[in-house]
């Protein structure tokens, strides 16, 4: 059934409290897309210069560890979008 | 009686704990209050017990607080700022001590009976990357002036003239504003969610157990589920550490010199 039509058979204060059930599901479902691509290309790309230069290592893994520390903040920000929505 | 009707706790039940000391003062005392002072007992305790007598052959604790200062050392400071890093004498201890501090709050995720990780509220967080922000904001200015500092962070060099217009506000809010909120709430939202994902399952597995005898057998996927992620949470736990530990690095090495 489409959102509209759910919509109008949620009587009066019941709205809101449906809006924020359905924008958290969405928050979070759709913060998460774009970190998720980022962080498995990510990870491939150094699982790949680990593989091709092994002495590199070190070096690479706290690259990537820091790229994933920001990749990370977008969906964790969503996340906690979706905890005020949901709960707050 | 529905079949799988869960009864989950709502999320102030999660995370709200009462005062149970001198409740309404100013000093109340409640169990995140406790576990940050406990942190920052066994921080005190390790070093002092690992430096009191130091042997030349490390063993027990001594061994633990020198691997730790190795890796801080070798992994973190060396990486970030190189040599100048270890010629500033307050760089080691300070970094050295957060890592400690995060890492046994973090911790407090998994052992049994406390099972509440300190940082999965905002304010120490909040706290902890007000501090870092004091910190590379105050190396900034008395390294390069308030002037110079203001300058290299705010314009940064290579960057055709015109472009400034859109560059600078971009480099304000990121550079004071975003670096201190991502640094809290990337600390704040892991170990928020993994207490949550830990929740979630123990409750599965609770209910499960409680239902009828055909769900009895059942109840087993959960708990496997739980001693999986609680194994899970443990490096979250070290990672999460490391992680604000190597970003407070990074800010503060960055803030040493003009950006060239």
């Amino acid at each position: 059934m489409a959102l509209p039509a759910l919509l109008a058979q949620v009587a009066g204060e019941d709205q809101i409290a449906f809006g924020e059930a359905i924008s958290a599901g969405f928050a979070y479902g759709l913060a998460a897309i774009g970190p998720g691509i980022g962080i498995g290309y990510l990870v491939g790309q150094a699982v790949q210069a680990m593989a091709r230069q092994p002495e590199a290592a070190g070096m690479v893994r706290t690259t990537m560890f820091l790229g994933i520390a920001f990749t990370e903040a977008l969906a964790l920000i969503g996340f906690v979008v979706f905890i005020l929505l949901k709960f707050a | 009686m529905p079949l799988l009707a869960l009864e989950f706790p709502p999320i102030t039940h999660l995370v709200e704990w009462p005062d149970f000391f001198a409740a309404g003062e100013w000093y109340a005392l409640n169990k995140i209050g406790l576990l940050c002072l406990l942190s920052m007992a066994f921080t005190l305790t390790i070093f002092f017990v690992a430096g009191r007598k130091a042997a030349l052959v490390p063993t027990g604790v001594q061994n633990v607080a020198e691997a730790s200062v190795d890796f801080v050392r070798e992994g973190i400071v060396l990486q970030t700022m190189g040599e100048e890093g270890l010629h500033r004498k307050w760089v080691m201890p300070l970094l050295t001590s957060l890592f400690w501090f995060i890492l046994f709050a973090n911790i407090f995720e998994i052992i049994p009976g406390i099972q509440m990780p300190a940082t999965a509220r905002m304010a120490i967080p909040a706290l902890l990357a007000l501090l870092v922000w004091v910190i590379f904001n105050g190396v900034g200015i008395a390294n390069q002036g308030l002037g110079g500092y203001l300058k290299s962070s705010l314009f940064p060099p290579g960057v055709p003239k015109a472009l400034y217009i859109l560059v600078t506000p971009i480099e304000l809010i990121s550079t004071f504003v975003v670096r201190p909120f991502s640094l809290a709430v990337r600390l704040f939202a892991n170990l928020l969610a993994g207490h949550i994902l830990l929740v979630t399952f123990a409750v599965l597995a609770t209910a499960l157990f409680e239902a009828s005898v055909v769900l009895k057998a059942v109840t087993v996927l959960p708990f496997v589920m739980l001693v999986f992620l609680t194994g899970f949470e443990i490096l979250v736990s070290f990672l999460q550490a490391y992680i604000f530990t190597i970003l407070a690095a990074v800010y503060i090495g960055g803030a040493m010199h003009p950006e060239h």
